[in-house]
């Protein structure tokens, strides 16, 4: 992104973001929406490229974080316990919970060979999903498979976040300013990605990526820090849970599969791990994906064979499990590589 | 009802089919130290391929065993190539890659795998055909099935044989050295490619009569049936202690008799009803009234306790029950 | 000279079959530079493995500055004042020289998570800190002009400095070198024989394995032999070197 690195680079990147929502808003809302799921994707793309880009630890279940924040605000902004806590205390609440699970789940598992995280996350993804589907009986908490209904949308004062309103002759309607919270949103989590990647904490993190023995004769308390990685991967998945609650007014278990965190983990892969403008660039291109496909694939085939031969979520999952393979194979330091991971990746590859 | 015995019963059942499915993982573990996350995937595979061969014939006038046999013997070559082809395309390439890469590549395989299953078999849960008669056996106050029986006696006899193959033959034998240390074996004349890709080969052999077992014991097929398989027998092969054959064994057994004892009981465990003085207590007489219940846990949490297990094998023996504790090398 | 920095008290290490280390017993004095040698396989690198923390031992204690040090945990190890370098080189290949030092000042600061994304003054302070004394220290031992480097890019005996950098980065007050020349041409040597002196000079305490018998001979205040795990001398160089089993432990594996 070179070109955006000049001032009026960045001022055009701006003023694009600023009307995109409304350029969107012509073709339909329904665009809108999907962005602001592309958004949501990226910002938890970017919370897994800090457990698996820059710690190098391998998070396969970190939808389940998502589904935790998800539930958090559900539970705390719905008719479901008739609570109607307010967005800005739901959001952090359960950023914390997702991390307090985080810490939960990494504790026992850091201290021993990288590969039981992965082990250990896949099962926390499905054992998430079991607990969202049982757990309303016999007290209902959760609401079972049927999920959490008429969730409240953000209120910031006089603004209602699922109502449009009129401003200055413009209708702003609920997605749009869903967009623009998440725009900022997205700013700060960029930012502070960049701020911990330069860091006293990222090079840490780096060290024990590329040598954790090095790392820990150098004095670095390598499971702690970790689980630092590890927890607050799982807090920027909370906060985004909560967002997509909010947002979607409605969850259930069945949003939050393994699937999910399959994309998550191929926008981190496919951008190139560690790296954060491969990452949001890798994550924007994916989310589109199902679009895409529900687009072109679905008419193709039905004008070609008259019915659906492939379904179109089928073969999203066979291209996300490809970009993966695919990746570590040819390209293992994704289409937008951080330099200094590039070159342990190609190196070795080349070996 | 003796439910304990019924229980164990049952647990054993499923424990030797988790005992199978985790040779697959530790032997590959064993040697190239990679969770080889497919596997579950290629089991499922056997259990389709199989579903499809035994449903086309079943309808004719060959014998049941035949057709069983004839299910097997095509799932065990199919998956087996399945094996091969996995480690020599997509895991062998990348052997001296950073570790996250091949667990990457083994996640994205497993991805492809079960979506083309998806594609060929649908996505909806098949009746697997019970060809077999499946007579009724009392013992004690239990009863054990003709199938069961079956099961645990295919798999026993697939562990001795196997163990037979890797500590008296001499390919076992350089199995086995290929896996303590793959330099020195390669240097004592060892052909580690060959070594890697026959453990991938003889795990998928082994994942296709365990995925028929599973298929015939419960009796119903589906393409995300390996992900939850997969999951609790590398748990078994953790608890025995990863990389140990015998571990495996050990592992999936124990693993399926606690997940069988703990589904078996943990209703009753938690239902607060039968819980002294809180069955009474004004908060609960409502719903305990004539018999009722209010059960915590019911049996729907049977697949967490595989989970649980693996959370404490990490917590209190990360090396396993029956795993040496290994140090990496400085 | 006289007070004992570190004491390794009847210290085991076994492999399988292999008795790594037997019942090892060393004291170093503050301020010296200590020689560890011994054929190959003696156990050397194990004593240093277990003694920061990275091997588990099977027996044994190690007192440091008086105190007992917490083997469990090899960064405890690190802030407690040890620092060491690997017989092969174990740095961040793919960080930059100058990032590889700022590592080794993870354990003497104490920038958080917030204080990282919120950018505190404080915080930037430190950073600064960090970053002007790794950059002294790549001068100290010579390799600042490849400070911007990947330190796998850097030649072999620039690897071996930068490790040394990268120890001196944690303020250790024993510093333990694993054949710190090997791979090492007589320049390089030579180099690397000024800066332990220059150590030595500047009060630190070292902990030297080498094969290069002139060097440890020429550099070591007093020397310990190792062989078959077992320590089987231990005084100033001239008289192990005189020291017939010595003298047997070297011929007789005919290592070198
Ligand atoms: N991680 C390990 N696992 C098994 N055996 C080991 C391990 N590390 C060392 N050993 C064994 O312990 C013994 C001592 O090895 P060590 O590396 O300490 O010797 P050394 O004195 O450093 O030799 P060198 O001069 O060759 O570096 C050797 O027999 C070695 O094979
Ligand atoms: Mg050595």
């Amino acid at each position: 992104m070179s070109f955006l690195k000049g001032r009026t680079g960045l001022i055009i990147l701006g003023i694009a973001l600023l009307i995109l929502p409304f350029m969107l808003g012509m073709a339909g809302t329904a665009w809108v929406r999907i962005m602001n799921f592309a958004v949501l994707y990226v910002l938890l793309a970017l919370g897994l490229n800090i457990v698996v880009g820059y710690a190098g630890l391998l998070d396969l279940g970190y939808i389940a974080f998502f589904a935790v924040g998800a539930y958090v605000y559900a539970l705390l902004a719905s008719p479901h316990f008739g609570l109607h806590l307010p967005f800005w205390i739901i959001l952090p609440i359960g950023a914390f919970v997702a991390c307090i699970a985080g810490m939960v789940l990494g504790a026992p598992t850091l201290r021993l060979r990288g590969d039981y995280l992965a082990i250990v996350t896949l099962g926390f993804g499905e054992i998430v999903r079991i607990f969202m589907n049982n757990l309303s009986n016999p007290i209902n908490i959760t609401n079972g498979p049927k999920g959490v209904n008429l969730i409240d949308p953000f209120h910031i004062g006089p603004i209602n976040f699922a109502k449009t309103d009129t401003i200055a002759g413009l209708d702003v309607s609920g997605p749009i300013k869903y967009y623009y919270f998440l725009l900022l949103v997205l700013i700060g989590v960029i930012i502070i990605n960049r701020r911990l990647q330069d860091s006293r904490i990222g090079r840490a993190w780096v060290a024990i990526r590329e040598d954790e023995m090095a790392a820990k004769a150098a004095g670095i308390n390598t499971r702690n820090i970790k689980l630092l990685a590890f927890a607050m991967g799982a807090s920027f998945g909370g906060i985004s849970g909560g967002m997509f609650a909010a947002i979607q007014g409605f969850v259930s278990p069945e949003s939050f599969i393994l699937n999910e965190s399959i994309m998550v983990l191929a926008m981190v892969v496919l951008g190139g791990m560690g790296n954060i403008w491969g990452v949001v660039a890798g994550a924007i291109v994916l989310a589109f994906v199902p679009e895409i496909l529900r687009y072109t694939v679905e008419p193709a085939q039905m004008a070609l064979f008259g019915h659906t031969l492939i379904e179109p979520e089928v073969l999203r999952m066979l291209i996300f499990g490809s970009a993966l393979v695919l990746t570590m194979r040819f390209r293992p330091a994704g289409f937008w590589p951080e330099t200094r991971h590039k070159r342990e990746l190609v190196e070795a590859a080349e070996k | 009802m003796d439910i304990f015995l019924q229980q164990i019963i049952n647990g054993l059942t499923t424990g030797s089919v988790y005992a199978v499915v985790a040779l697959g993982y530790t032997m590959v573990y064993g040697i190239i130290q990679l969770i080889n996350f497919a596997h579950g995937e290629v089991v499922m595979i056997g259990a389709m391929v199989a579903f499809t061969v035994i449903t086309s014939l079943a309808g004719g006038t060959l014998p049941a065993p035949v057709i069983l046999l004839a299910g097997v013997l095509a799932a065990v070559p199919t998956c087996m190539v399945i094996g091969y082809t996995l480690e020599r395309a997509a895991y062998r390439p990348l052997r001296h890659a950073p570790r996250l890469a091949p667990l990457i590549t083994a996640i994205g395989m497993s991805i492809i795998l079960q979506h083309l299953a998806l594609l060929v078999w649908g996505r909806n849960p098949m009746a697997f055909p019970q060809i077999m008669e499946n007579p009724v056996i009392l013992v004690g106050g239990a009863v054990i099935t003709g199938v069961q029986i079956g099961i645990i006696l295919l798999s026993f006899t697939m562990m001795a044989a196997l163990t037979w193959f890797v500590y008296r033959t001499r390919f076992g034998i350089a199995i086995r050295a290929t896996a303590e240390n793959v330099r020195v074996a390669e240097l004592m004349g060892v052909n580690a490619n060959r070594v890697i890709a026959a453990t991938f080969v003889i795990g998928a052999g082994l994942g296709a009569v365990a995925g028929v077992m599973f298929g015939t014991y419960y009796g119903i097929v589906h393409y995300t049936m390996g992900f939850t398989l997969g999951l609790k027998a590398f748990s078994a092969a953790v608890l025995g202690g990863i990389g140990n054959i015998a571990g495996a064994m050990v592992g999936g057994i124990l693993l399926g008799l606690v997940e069988a004892l703990a589904t078996g009981y943990i209703g009753d465990l938690t239902n607060l009803c039968r819980w002294p003085g809180l069955g009474t207590s004004s908060m609960l007489a409502e719903r305990c009234v004539d018999g009722g219940n209010f059960v915590v846990f019911g049996s729907n949490y049977q697949d967490v306790f595989a989970f649980l297990m693996l959370i404490l094998v990490l917590v209190f023996r990360p090396s396993g029950l029956l795993g040496e504790r290994v140090s990496e090398r400085a | 000279m006289t007070s004992a920095l570190l004491e390794a008290r009847g210290v085991g290490k076994r492999f399988g079959g292999v008795q790594a280390l037997k019942d090892v017993s060393i004291t170093i004095h503050q301020g010296e530079v200590y020689g560890l040698i011994g054929p190959n396989g003696a156990g050397k690198t194990t004593f240093f493995n277990v003694l920061t923390g990275l091997y588990p031992r099977d027996g044994g204690e190690v007192l440091f500055a008086g105190a007992p040090l917490n083997l469990a945990s090899p960064h405890e190890v690190a802030k407690a004042g040890i620092a060491r370098t690997f017989q092969n080189i174990r740095l961040f290949g793919n960080m930059t020289a100058l990032e590889n030092v700022m590592v080794g000042r993870h354990v003497r600061t104490h920038a958080g998570v917030f204080g990282a994304m919120l950018r505190l003054r404080s915080e930037r302070a430190e950073e600064e800190a960090i970053r002007r004394r790794s950059e002294e220290l790549l001068h100290y031992v010579g390799v600042a002009d490849r400070a911007n480097d990947l330190a796998r890019h850097l030649s072999y005996g620039d690897q071996r400095r930068l490790e040394i950098a990268r120890a001196l980065a944690t303020e250790p007050r024993l510093l333990a070198l694993d054949e710190p020349a090997a791979g090492m041409n007589a320049t390089e040597t030579a180099a690397l024989r000024v800066l332990i002196d220059g150590l030595r000079t500047d009060g630190l305490t070292v902990l030297l394995i080498e094969h290069d018998v002139k060097l440890v001979m020429g550099l070591c205040d007093r020397v310990a032999v190792l062989e078959y795990g077992e320590k089987i001398a231990e005084d100033v160089p001239a008289v192990v070197r005189a020291d017939p089993k010595v003298i047997e432990a070297y011929i007789g594996t005919s290592a070198h």
